[in-house]
């Protein structure tokens, strides 16, 4: 099975349409990888498909980077 | 137009008579795979008889029950694929002057023919985004844009449909998806069967075209909307009014 990161980059790829190489663990969804506000909803709910996790609204917002949602995942779904 | 609707799954709401039945019976002429509700077993029922040569299907809805929206449109994908035509159709009338309208008679509206479209689009749009088309079409009414003594209520609802409409289209467009309105004038229906003789002579001194709209006029407008033709067409409400209101 797959790792958490490799899980989130995967849906990263897939979401914002990138190349898997820039998806590094502090790109920025929307300063590197282009993303706008809807790919970003679209992004938080796609992880909490994959994750079968409710992700509340003010967290979402923390979630800027590849890392912070690694981080997120992490420290509120059991794997 | 026929079959250029091929491969789509169209849901319509409010299907069972009326312009709903007219717009479901359009929209499977014209290829796509049709379900469309009414708020009874019977109705259903009847809309899956209708239906069935042309490849649709009955099910029973109620609009303003959130859990069974969703319910149903995930149902719909299991059984037929994501929804990608959403007509919203479904609609009442509680007509009275604002000095007896009960709160209930404003809510009800309010509930059925605007939270309802809130409801059906929230459900459909996760399928559309990710398949990157979609299309959106709202009934509204003339009423909601001339307004209507005795229809404060139904008024409030159909302009409210028309602002979220454009609210929609502006944040979903840059997924290919396309939200726009049809806003009806004075249709033969059930609904407007109830009018009194003097107030539908009255009417029809309005309509630049002489007569009252029947149900197809509507469904035309509506698959218009629905086809390949209205790609770039999105945020606008088509007024379908036998000239009787020009905005």
């Amino acid at each position: 099975m797959s790792s958490i990161e490799e899980r989130v980059k995967k849906i990263v790829v897939e979401q914002l349409g990138v190349k898997e190489d820039e998806v590094t663990q502090n790109a920025s969804f929307v300063d590197d990888l282009g993303a706008d506000s809807l790919d970003t909803v679209e992004l938080v709910m796609a992880l909490e498909e994959e994750f079968e996790c409710e992700i509340p609204d003010e967290e979402a917002e923390k979630i800027t980077t590849v890392q912070q949602a690694v981080d997120y995942i992490k420290a509120h779904v059991k794997a | 137009m026929s079959g250029n609707l091929q491969g789509e799954i169209a849901l319509v709401t409010g299907a069972s008579r009326g312009i709903g039945a007219a717009i479901a019976r359009r929209l499977a002429a014209d290829g796509a795979t049709v379900i469309g509700t009414a708020t009874s077993e019977a109705g259903a029922a009847a809309i899956g008889a209708t239906l069935a040569e042309a490849g649709g299907h009955g099910r029973m809805l109620n609009v303003t029950d959130s859990a069974a929206v969703d319910a149903l449109v995930g149902a719909v994908a299991k059984e037929f694929g994501p929804v990608s035509i959403l007509v919203n159709n479904a609609g009442i009338t509680r007509d009275q002057l604002l000095m007896r309208m009960k709160e209930d008679d404003w809510q009800a509206i309010l509930d059925t023919n605007l939270s309802s479209v809130y409801r059906t689009s929230k459900a459909v749009m996760r399928g559309m985004m990710k398949a990157q088309k979609g299309r959106i079409i709202s009934i509204a009414s003339v009423i909601g844009l001339t307004g209507n003594p005795g229809q404060a209520n139904y008024a409030a609802a159909k302009a409210g449909i028309i602002a979220f409409s454009k609210s929609l289209a502006r944040e979903i467009g840059s997924r290919g998806i396309t939200v726009n309105v049809v806003a009806p004038g004075f249709i033969e229906t059930d609904m407007t069967a109830q009018l009194p003789p003097e107030q539908r002579q009255a009417l029809l001194g309005q309509i630049a075209l002489g007569r009252m709209g029947q149900p197809d006029d509507i469904a035309q407008a509506v698959a218009f909307l629905a086809s390949p033709a209205a790609a770039w067409i999105t945020g606008e409400t088509l007024h379908v009014n036998g000239g009787m209101y020009m905005p």
